[in-house]
C-alpha cells in the first residue's frame, strides 16, 4: 500500500514560506488569488482575516458587475469567489454570475461556472431554474464534456419540478456510445428516484438494460439503484438473484478486464455492492439463499490475501452469511473471520470485528461467550471508539442478570464521555436498560438518579417523561408502587440536602414533580422539610425560570397546615411580581390555592394519576365560537404555509381552483383529526407547563391519541412506552449519588475487584455474560422477552389483546391486491382461484377459468372495464364453484382454506387467499376482505399432518399498519387436517404505496421441538381507499385546510370523445374514488384512506397532458395516491 | 450514500468542502468545526471510523478519515457505504491528486481548488462512487482539460473498446 501523498504533503512546510521560495511555477503565486491566500497566510487574527475578505469580496463584487469584464476574467474571479465561500464569507451576489458564466462560457469556462453553481447553490434555491434550459442545451449539446458536465450537475442539484423537462433527455443518454455518458445517465437517473421515485416508475425496464450493459462501469452504476430498491423491496427484485450470482462469480473469477483490479483484487468496490445486494435479496428467504452460498464460499475463499480492501470484501461477506437464511458451513467460516477481525492488531478490523460482533450476537449470543476475554480488553482500549462499540455490544446482550454490571460499564465510560452526541445516546441507553431490567426499585431509582445527573439538559426529554409516566401510573401491584416512590422521594430528599448547585435543571423538575406528588407517602420527612428544600432550590440562582414554575407547582401540592401555608405566602409574594408570566400565574396559584384547601383538593385530588382524563383533541367546544365569529364575517383560519403560500400565488397566477364556500360544520368532513396530539406534545406538556392538571394532561395526550385512532387504549400505550427508550439517552453516576448508594442505602453487589488483572477480568467475563449462554432467553433488542421485561410488562398487558404485528409478501398476492381494490367484483372469483389452483385444477371447468385471468392480470390492476362486467355476471357461478370445491375437498379429506372463512365474512370482497409460508405440515395462507370501513385479515393456518400441532402462537406487527386481533377464541393446539382461522383488523398507520404486516409463527412440533416461522403479507393501500362523499363546497373549504401535497402530470387516456371525463371515471372506477364534479377541463374527485384521513384530488387538462394535484392532512398519502392513479393509467 | 466530502488542515482551515446533501452555509461551516474538533484530537493509533456528529446526521453516518502530513480526509457516509471501502477510495483520491499534481502538497489545493474539484467529480458523482479506477479519472480529466484547445476534441477513453 502506498502512502505517497503522506510524503509528499510533509514537504509543505518549507512551500509555505513563499517569499522566500519560488516554488513550484505550477502554483502561479504572482495571481490575484495567490495574492488573496498569501495575505490570508500572513494574517494573525480573525478579525483581520475577515477585513482582508470583505475588501476581496468588495473588489469580486465591483468587478463581476462591470459590463467589461470578460468570460476568461469572470472564470478567475468564480474561483476567488468559491475560495472565499469556502472559508465560511458569503458572496451571494455572485451566484447569478456563476449561472451566466455556465450558460455563456466556453467548454472550460463552463465547467467553473457549473462547478461554482453545484457549490453555491442548493436544489430549491430559486435561481437554479435558470439554470434549466443551460442544461437542456448542453444535454443535446454535440460535445461530450458539455454532456458530462450537465450530467453531473443534474445529479448533484437539479430542482425536483423541472426534472420531467430533462428526464427524456437524460434517458435519452442511457443508449449513449460513450460508456462514460451511460453511466453518468444512470446515476442521474438514480438520483431522480432518490428524490422524486415516482417519476422514473416508467424506466424501471431501462434499468435492467444498464445492468445487462456490456461495459461493467455502466453495470456498476446501475447497482447504486437496485441496492436502493431492493432494499426497499426484495421481494420485486426475486427474479434477479440468479443475474447478480452471476455476476459476482464472474467478477470473483477474475473475467473482468485487469485495469478494474485494485490492488490486484478484481472490482472490490463492486464486489462490495453485490455482496450487499445478495444479503438483502436472501434474507429471510430459504430459496433465494440457497443460490447465493456456493458464491460466498467462492468469495470468502479467495479473499484471503493481506490486503485492506480484501477485508472489506471479507466483512460483506460475514454479514451476508448472518443476513441470509443461515447454512452451517459457512456460518463457521465467518465466525472464524470474526474471530480473526476481532484479534486482529490492526485497529480497523478490530473495529469492524467488534461491529460484525454486535450484529451477530442478535442471532447467536454463543459468539460472544467464544470471544468474551477479547471483548473485555477492548473495554479497556485507549481509543474510544473501540471502547464505545463494545458497550454497545454488550447493550445488545444485556439481560436481567448481567444488567447490574454492564450498565455499570457505560455510566463508568460516561463520566469520562468526550461529546455530547456520545452521552445522550449512551444515557438513551442506559434508561432503556433500567427500565426494562431494573432487578429492585433501589437500584432503578439509583440508576436514573445518574441518569439525570450525567445526561443534564442535553438528553432527550423522553427520558425524564416516560420516567414519570412509569412512576405515576406504576405496575402491577399497589404495594410496589408505594415501595417505588417512596423510595424515589427518600433518595429526592436526601439529594436535596446535599449539594444541589450541580444537579442539571431537567432532573431538578423531575425531583420536585416527584416530591409534590408523593412526599406524602414518607413518614420520615414532614412536608415543611420538604417545602424547606424547595425553597432553597427556588433560591438558587442557577434555577431558571422554568424550573421554578415546577418547583412552585410542587409547593402547590404541599402547602398544608400552618406553617406550610406561611411559607407559600412569603415564595408566592415573592414571584408574584416576576416578569416571567408563567412564573407569575403559579405563584398566583400557589397564594389562592395555600389558602383555600378545598379549592385545592379539587383542582389537585392526589392519587388520581390513574383516572385518564377527557381530552378533545378536535377542540369541538370552540365550534360554537368559530361558527359565531365566521357568521360575523371572520376569515376561516388558515395554517401559516398556508398564509404563505396563498400570498405567494397572489402574486403569479391563481391557480386555486375552487372559491371558499360557506363555512360547513367540522364535523360533516373528517378534518378534525387532523391536529391530533403526537407524541412531542407530550414533553410541551412536561417542560413547558408545570401545573398538575396540565401535567397530567401531558401524560394523558397520547391516550387520547389512541381513542382518537379507535384502537385499544393500552395498544398505544405499548407503542409509546416501545417508542421511548429507543431514542433515549444514557444516564451516569454522580458523585452524590454514588456517596448515597455507598452509604445509606445497600446498592447491588458488584463484583469486588481482585488484586490479579486476570482474574479481575475472568471475573468481570462471567458477571458481564452471565445468562447470555444459559438459553435462548436471551433478550435481543428488536425482540424484547417478555419475562425480563419487568418494567414494562405491567403496561404491556393490555386488556385489548393488541397484538404487534408485521409480515410481508408474495407477489401473487400483491397482483391480486390490485385487482381487488380495483375492481371488487371481481374478487371473489380470484380468490378462490388461487386458493384452489395448486391442489384441485380440475375441479370445475369454471376454476381454471378465472385462473386464468387472475394470472394474465397478474402485477397490475386490471384495466378493462368490460372485463368487470363480465366478472359481475360470473360472480354468481362463483359461489356454486366455491362451494362444490369445499365438498369435493371435504370428501378427499384437502383443506381448502376458503371453506374456513368466517360465515360472517363470506359474500364481502375479498382478496384472493395467498399462501404465505409452510412450516413441516403447517401451511399458512391469508387474504384481506372488505368488511365495510374495516379491512380484516384473514390467517389460515392448515395442518395437513396426522398429528396434532400444539402451542401455536401467532404474532403480527407492521411499522405501517395498526394490527388488530378480531377473532376472541385464540386456537392454541391444531388437530390432525384441520384449518385454524385468526382474524385481524387492519388499520393504516403510515401510508406507503404498499403496505405489509409481518408476522412470525411459532409452534411446537410432536416430538416437542418449538419452531418459528417468519412470514409477511403486503397489500396495496389502495385496499384502504374508499370514496369520501361531498359535495363541491365541503371540497372547496376542505382543499384550503390540508397541508400535504403532490403535484404531478399523468397521460390522459382518450378514448375518442371525452378524454377528461374517461380518463377520470377510470380513476375513479379503480381506486374507488369520489367523482364531485367536472367543470370544463377541471374535475374534482375525493376520496378517504380508513379510517376517515381524507384526501384531495384535483385534475385539469393542460397541453394533452392530465395536471393533477393533491392534497391531504397525511403526509404521504398523496404521494401514494399519485403513485397507484400513475399504474392505473399506465395499463391503460 | 456519500454525504459529504471534507479536507482541512492541520489548523483546521478548511481547503476542500464538497456536500452532497444540502445544509445552510452556517450549518456547512460548524459541520466542519465539528468534524476537524473530533478528528484532530485522535491519536495516530486509533481507528479510522468515527461515529457522526450530532450536526450531520448521528447514528446512522460515519466518519471516515486519513490523515496526511499537513492534510485531514474526511469523508462522511451512510451506512450503505463499506468502512474499508471508502478507506481505501481516499486512497486512491490522494493518489490521483498526487499523479495529477505530481506530488501533491496542501497549496496545490488551495491554487487549485476548481481542479480537485472537478477530479472529485469524475470520482464520485451526487455522492455516489463513479469510478474508483486512477487511470481512468486521469483520462477522463485529462481529456477535460485538453477541450480548452479543441471544442470538437472527441475524448478518448481508455476503456472505449468494450
Amino acid at each position: 500500500m502506498s502512502y505517497v501523498g503522506e510524503k509528499t504533503l510533509t514537504a509543505l512546510p518549507s512551500l509555505l514560506s513563499l517569499d522566500s521560495q519560488p516554488g513550484p511555477a505550477k502554483l502561479s503565486s504572482t495571481s490575484k488569488l495567490g495574492n488573496l491566500i498569501r495575505g490570508i497566510t500572513e494574517l494573525t487574527s480573525k478579525h483581520e482575516e475577515e477585513k482582508l475578505i470583505q475588501r476581496e469580496l468588495e473588489s469580486i463584487k465591483e468587478q463581476v458587475s462591470s459590463p467589461n469584464t470578460s468570460m476568461r476574467q469572470m472564470k478567475e474571479l468564480m474561483v476567488r469567489a468559491i475560495y472565499c465561500e469556502s472559508l465560511g464569507y458569503e458572496a451571494s451576489f455572485v451566484y447569478i454570475h456563476a449561472i451566466k458564466l455556465a450558460q455563456q462560457g466556453t467548454a472550460l469556462e463552463k465547467r467553473v461556472g457549473y462547478l461554482a453553481v453545484s457549490l453555491f447553490l442548493n436544489e430549491s434555491h430559486e435561481l437554479l431554474l435558470l439554470l434549466v434550459n443551460t442544461v437542456l442545451k448542453d444535454l443535446q449539446s454535440t460535445n461530450l464534456i458539455e454532456v458530462c458536465m450537465a450530467l453531473t450537475v443534474v445529479s448533484q442539484i437539479f430542482p425536483k419540478e423541472m426534472i420531467p423537462a430533462i428526464l427524456p433527455l437524460v434517458e435519452e443518454k442511457l443508449n449513449h456510445p460513450k460508456e462514460i455518458i451511460r453511466r453518468k445517465a444512470v446515476l442521474a437517473l438514480y438520483k431522480f428516484y432518490l428524490i422524486a421515485p415516482n417519476q422514473v416508475q416508467h424506466i424501471h425496464n431501462k434499468f435492467r438494460k444498464a445492468l445487462c450493459d456490456k461495459d461493467p462501469g455502466v453495470m456498476t452504476a446501475s447497482l447504486h439503484i437496485y441496492l436502493q430498491m431492493i432494499q426497499e423491496n426484495p421481494e420485486g427484485y426475486k427474479d434477479l438473484t440468479g443475474s447478480f450470482v452471476n455476476i459476482l462469480k464472474q467478477v470473483v473469477g477474475g473475467k473482468l478486464p485487469i485495469d478494474f483490479n485494485y490492488h490486484s483484487v478484481p472490482a472490490p468496490w463492486l464486489q462490495i455492492h453485490l455482496l450487499r445486494i445478495l444479503s438483502f435479496l436472501g434474507k429471510n428467504d430459504l430459496r433465494t439463499s440457497e443460490l447465493i452460498y456456493e458464491v460466498l464460499d467462492e468469495s470468502l475463499r479467495r479473499a484471503e490475501m493481506n490486503r485492506n480492501i480484501t477485508y472489506a470484501i471479507l466483512y460483506e461477506c460475514v454479514k451476508c452469511i448472518y443476513t441470509i437464511h443461515p447454512k452451517s458451513n459457512l456460518l463457521e467460516k465467518a465466525a472464524k473471520c470474526i474471530g480473526n477481525f476481532v484479534l486482529s492488531p490492526d485497529i480497523n478490523l478490530k473495529y469492524l470485528g467488534l461491529k460484525a460482533l454486535t450484529y451477530v450476537i442478535q442471532q447467536d449470543p454463543k459468539m460472544a461467550l467464544q470471544h468474551q476475554m477479547t471483548i473485555i480488553e477492548c473495554l479497556d482500549h485507549p481509543d474510544l471508539i473501540i471502547k464505545r462499540e463494545t458497550l454497545e455490544l454488550l447493550f445488545r446482550i444485556t439481560n436481567a442478570q448481567n444488567v447490574v454490571v454492564i450498565v455499570e460499564k457505560m455510566l463508568e465510560f460516561l463520566q469520562n464521555s468526550p461529546d455530547d452526541y456520545t452521552t445522550i445516546d449512551l444515557v438513551g441507553k442506559v434508561a432503556e436498560l433500567a427500565e426494562k431490567y431494573a432487578p429492585d426499585n433501589e437500584w432503578f431509582i439509583e440508576t436514573m438518579n445518574t441518569v439525570f445527573s450525567l445526561g443534564g439538559d442535553t438528553m432527550q426529554p423522553d427520558i425524564p417523561n416516560s420516567f414519570l409516566k412509569l412512576l405515576s401510573e406504576g405496575f402491577d401491584s399497589v404495594e410496589e408502587d408505594r415501595k417505588l416512590r417512596l423510595f424515589a422521594v427518600d433518595s429526592y430528599v436526601s439529594l436535596l440536602q446535599g449539594e444541589t448547585r450541580k444537579l442539571p435543571q431537567c432532573f431538578l423538575q423531575v425531583i420536585s414533580w416527584v416530591l409534590g406528588e408523593y412526599s406524602h407517602l414518607s413518614e420520615d420527612h414532614n412536608r415543611s422539610t420538604v417545602l424547606r428544600l424547595l425553597e432553597k432550590l427556588l433560591d438558587m440562582k442557577q434555577t431558571s425560570s422554568e424550573t421554578k414554575c415546577w418547583i412552585l407547582m410542587a409547593m402547590t401540592k404541599l402547602c398544608e397546615g400552618t406553617a406550610g401555608v406561611c411559607v407559600a405566602q412569603q415564595v408566592s409574594e415573592t414571584y408574584i411580581s416576576s416578569m416571567d408570566t408563567v412564573l407569575r400565574q403559579r405563584a398566583q396559584e400557589l397564594q389562592h390555592l395555600s389558602q383555600d384547601s378545598e379549592l385545592r383538593e379539587e383542582v389537585l385530588p392526589r392519587d388520581s394519576g390513574l383516572d385518564p382524563m377527557e381530552i378533545d383533541s378536535s377542540l369541538s367546544f370552540l365550534d360554537e365560537f368559530v361558527s359565531g365569529a365566521l357568521a360575523a364575517g371572520a376569515a376561516p383560519y388558515k395554517p401559516p404555509h398556508q398564509r404563505q403560500e396563498e400570498l405567494a400565488e397572489a402574486k403569479v397566477l391563481s391557480l386555486e381552483p375552487y372559491g371558499l364556500a360557506l363555512p360547513i360544520s367540522m364535523s360533516s368532513c373528517s378534518i378534525t383529526d387532523r391536529h391530533s396530539p403526537t407524541p412531542l406534545s407530550m414533553s410541551s406538556g412536561l417542560s413547558g407547563d408545570s401545573t398538575d392538571v396540565s401535567h397530567r394532561a401531558g401524560l394523558k395526550l397520547d391516550g387520547v391519541q389512541r381513542v382518537w385512532g379507535r384502537d385499544g387504549y393500552l395498544a398505544k400505550k405499548e407503542s409509546v412506552e416501545e417508542a421511548a427508550p429507543v431514542q433515549g439517552l444514557t444516564p451516569v453516576h454522580s458523585p452524590s449519588l454514588q456517596n448515597e448508594g455507598d452509604g445509606s442505602h445497600s446498592q447491588t453487589p458488584t463484583p469486588t475487584p481482585t488484586p490479579e488483572p486476570d482474574r479481575e477480568k475472568e471475573q468481570l467475563a462471567s458477571s458481564l455474560f452471565f445468562g447470555v449462554s444459559s438459553q435462548s432467553s436471551v433478550c435481543l433488542m428488536g425482540k424484547p422477552d417478555s419475562t425480563f421485561n419487568r418494567r414494562r410488562k405491567a403496561k404491556v398487558q393490555a386488556p385489548g389483546v393488541t397484538e404487534q404485528l408485521s409480515s410481508s409478501v408474495a407477489p401473487v398476492s400483491n397482483a391480486v391486491d390490485n385487482l381487488l381494490c380495483n375492481n371488487l367484483q371481481d374478487s371473489n372469483i380470484n380468490s378462490v382461484s388461487a386458493a384452489s389452483s395448486k391442489q384441485t385444477c380440475e375441479l370445475s371447468p369454471r376454476v381454471p377459468a378465472a385462473n386464468g385471468t387472475c394470472n394474465t392480470d397478474c402485477g397490475l390492476p386490471e384495466s378493462d372495464r368490460k372485463r368487470s362486467n363480465l366478472s359481475i355476471s360470473r360472480d354468481n357461478g362463483l359461489v356454486d364453484a366455491d362451494s362444490a370445491l369445499s365438498e369435493d375437498q371435504g370428501s378427499r379429506s384437502d383443506l381448502c382454506p376458503s371453506s374456513y372463512l368466517p360465515a360472517e365474512l363470506c359474500g364481502l370482497y375479498r382478496s384472493e387467499i395467498a399462501p404465505l409460508c409452510t412450516a413441516h405440515s403447517l401451511e399458512l395462507s391469508a387474504c384481506h376482505v372488505h368488511q365495510g370501513d374495516d379491512m380484516i385479515l384473514i390467517i389460515f393456518i392448515s395442518n395437513s399432518s396426522d398429528s396434532q400441532v400444539l402451542q401455536i402462537r401467532l404474532d403480527l406487527k407492521s411499522e405501517q399498519l395498526k394490527v388488530t386481533c378480531v377473532s376472541d377464541s385464540s386456537v392454541e393446539n391444531i388437530k390432525s387436517h384441520t384449518v385454524a382461522v385468526y382474524q385481524y383488523s387492519l388499520a393504516v398507520k403510515r401510508p406507503g404505496v404498499d403496505v405489509e404486516v409481518d408476522g412470525t409463527l411459532s409452534f411446537l412440533l410432536p416430538a416437542g421441538t418449538p419452531q418459528t416461522k417468519h412470514f409477511s403479507y403486503k397489500l396495496p393501500l389502495t385496499a384502504f381507499i374508499r370514496p369520501l362523499l361531498i359535495s363541491t363546497e365541503e371540497y372547496g373549504t376542505m382543499w384550503l385546510g390540508f397541508s400535504h401535497e403532490v403535484k404531478q402530470n399523468l397521460t390522459l387516456v382518450d378514448d375518442g370523445c371525452e378524454p377528461l371525463t374517461f380518463t377520470l371515471n377510470l380513476l375513479k372506477n379503480r381506486l374507488q374514488l369520489h367523482l364531485v364534479e367536472i367543470i370544463g377541463l377541471e374535475g374534482i374527485l375525493a376520496c378517504r384512506l380508513l379510517q376517515n384521513q381524507p384526501c384531495l384530488m384535483h385534475c385539469r387538462v393542460h397541453a394533452g397532458a392530465l395536471a393533477v394535484w393533491l392534497r391531504s392532512p397525511v403526509p404521504e398519502l398523496p404521494d401514494c395516491l399519485v403513485y397507484h392513479c400513475q399504474r392505473v393509467l399506465q395499463e391503460k | 450514500m456519500i454525504k459529504a466530502i471534507l479536507i482541512f488542515n492541520n489548523h483546521g482551515k478548511p481547503r476542500l468542502s464538497k456536500f452532497y446533501e444540502h445544509y445552510t452555509e452556517d450549518t456547512e461551516q460548524q459541520i466542519i468545526r465539528e468534524t476537524f474538533h473530533l478528528v484532530s484530537k485522535r491519536d495516530e493509533n486509533v481507528c479510522n471510523f468515527l461515529e457522526g456528529g450530532m450536526l450531520i446526521g448521528g447514528s446512522d453516518y460515519k466518519l471516515i478519515y486519513r490523515h496526511y502530513a499537513t492534510l485531514y480526509f474526511v469523508f462522511c457516509v451512510d451506512s450503505s457505504e463499506s468502512e474499508l471501502g471508502i478507506l481505501d477510495l481516499i486512497q486512491v483520491f490522494v493518489e490521483t491528486l498526487d499523479k495529477c499534481f505530481e506530488n501533491v502538497c496542501e497549496l496545490d489545493l488551495i491554487f487549485h481548488v476548481d481542479k480537485v474539484h472537478n477530479i472529485l467529480a469524475e470520482m464520485v458523482m451526487g455522492g455516489m462512487v463513479l469510478e474508483t479506477n486512477m487511470n481512468e479519472i486521469i483520462t477522463q480529466v485529462d481529456a477535460q482539460n485538453k477541450m480548452e484547445k479543441s471544442e470538437t476534441f472527441i475524448f478518448q477513453s481508455t476503456r472505449q473498446d468494450r
